[in-house]
């Protein structure tokens, strides 16, 4: 087993190099799961915070739904968006098929469930809290949403956190739907899994402990901006 | 105080904005072709070396989605392709027949080989002879490793048991296995469990996790690997870059591709071998 020597020699080798390669993967990787974690926070909030605090017939069964689809296994969601923008699909005119817009697609149908249902849960346990407040001062509903999403905003953050980790470690859909084309659709997992085909682990695993790190550092960011903001909150 | 707090708000709005306008679809420069092929052609890095020559020579960015026979030719029966370059030459001739593609080239070939373990349980180093190895192979109940994924090499594996008068089938899940995936992935299955696998000889040069493992059969004439290049036929799929893949075949097939794909060599040994020139072979 020295492929794990070798694996962290060669990540830190990569990393010291910025390998030209490596950092455009590294890159669209980025590019696609935070734009995807853009489109899941504006459907997937709204339609949590709403399902937190609308009262409607189905609802219980909407809301069963949208935990359920939190497993959705990414190879079905990259076969669903293949199928859709293939150009014997009904989207195909769009020519999204092999590009990063398919990627993006496909990640935030994969993270959007995740990111309402969480909210829906956050909002929820908020919105009971303050519920007599509310009735007291009489708010109407599309403040009350705002209120509640705006004072659970840290929460919702890791809301987010979650939804990236899925999108960017995930990569059975962006396989199917980017097609791992070199210089074009190539993100870090598919990357990956090129490598462990080619028998490379080595490479393979250094490429895994890079991308862990990368999800490192953006966890770290965004939980830095939220500790400095909370600081100056409480200043 | 609240003011601040707005601040960094619109900070992390801000960011995530700024990599959405970076993240404007993809569409590649305008001459660019999708080439839909096999594992064994990238894995091999037969690609990496011939696609920039290509690039070079006509300004066409050939872009490889690799991916089983069985899926690269369905996906290119969507209209999801410009240019098939497989390795199953009847299920090629069937996708030119059923009007998908408009003709199919020779390109190159080399050969499959067995490759198993060094202890070599089923005693088969060194035949030269697939059916009866694989029949040795069944008979000892050796563990194989099968694509199972109705790629090139799965299908010819397939017809060379079909030779072995070996049934298959029935003995999957014992010490027949089907990996169902890609060949490096069930090379680096057999590697795992010892045992026997058919692979196309580039992907087991290429190959970086051999372990222990040699190549125990190899020379057999029912092991010619063919490679065949199609392109998608514009009638078909009127939205296929008809000229550019064209342009790609002709190059493929011609002098500048072929002693593209006659040179490139890895560990000193030539991967593949371009046959295209010979007439009445397709």
């Amino acid at each position: 087993m020295q492929d794990f020597a070798e694996a962290f020699r060669l990540a830190f080798g990569l990393v010291a190099a910025m390998d030209a390669n490596l950092v455009e993967i590294i890159g669209l990787s980025l590019r696609v799961s935070l734009t995807a974690v853009l489109v899941a926070a504006v459907l997937g909030m709204p339609l949590g915070a709403l399902l937190a605090t609308v009262r409607f017939p189905g609802r219980r069964a909407v809301v069963i739904v949208v935990n359920a689809l939190m497993g959705l296994p990414p190879v079905v969601v990259g076969l669903l968006v293949y199928m859709a923008l293939s150009n014997a699909g009904p989207l195909g005119f769009l020519q999204f098929l092999y590009t990063p817009a398919a990627m993006i697609i496909a990640q935030s149908i994969l993270i959007t469930p995740i990111v309402a249902a969480l909210t829906r849960q956050i909002i929820e346990e908020m919105n009971f809290e303050y519920a007599e407040q509310f009735a007291s001062l009489s708010v109407p509903w599309h403040t009350r949403i705002i209120a509640l999403i705006s004072d659970a905003r840290y929460a919702l953050l890791t809301v987010l956190l979650a939804g990236f980790g899925r999108a960017i470690a995930e990569v059975g859909a962006v396989i199917i739907v980017g097609g791992n084309i070199a210089h074009l659709t190539r993100v870090m997992t598919t990357a990956i899994a090129l490598e462990t085909s080619k028998g490379d682990l080595a490479l393979a695993l250094a490429l895994g402990i890079v991308l862990l790190v990368i999800a490192l550092l953006v966890n770290a960011a965004v939980m830095s901006l939220r500790a400095g903001a909370e600081r100056r909150a409480h200043a | 105080m609240k003011m601040r707090m707005k601040n960094s708000t619109i900070l992390a709005t801000a960011t995530l904005c700024a990599s959405l306008v970076l993240t404007v679809p993809g569409y590649a420069e305008d001459k660019s072709i999708i080439v839909q092929s096999t594992t064994s052609t990238q894995n091999s890095g037969l690609f990496d070396h011939i696609l920039p020559m290509f690039e070079e020579a006509s300004g066409i960015k050939a872009n490889v989605v690799a991916v089983g026979t069985g899926q690269a030719i369905k996906n290119a029966r969507n209209c999801d392709g410009d240019v098939l370059f497989v390795h199953a030459k009847p299920a090629e001739e069937k996708f030119v027949a059923d009007g998908y593609g408009v003709k199919r080239f020779d390109v190159m070939y080399n050969d499959f080989v067995i490759v198993g373990p060094a202890a070599d349980p089923a005693g088969v180093a060194g035949r030269n002879d697939a059916a009866g190895s694989l029949k040795a192979i069944a008979d000892a109940k050796a563990v194989f490793a099968s694509r199972g994924d109705d790629s090139g090499t799965h299908k010819k594996e397939l017809a060379l048991w079909k030779d072995a008068g070996v049934d298959v089938k029935a003995a999957s899940g014992t010490w027949y296995r089907e990996t169902g995936s890609g060949m490096g992935a069930t090379l680096n299955v057999s590697v795992g469990m010892g045992a026997y696998a058919m692979t196309d000889r580039a992907t087991w040069i290429a190959f970086r996790n051999k372990g222990e493992f040699k190549v125990a059969v190899e020379g057999d004439t029912a092991m010619f690997n063919q490679y065949g290049i199609i392109q998608v036929n514009p009638a078909k799929c009127p939205n296929v870059k008809a000229d550019a893949a064209k342009s790609f075949v002709d190059w493929i097939i011609t002098k500048d591709g072929q002693s593209a794909i006659a040179a490139y060599k890895l560990d000193g040994k030539q991967l593949f071998f371009a046959n295209a020139a010979k007439e009445g072979a397709s």
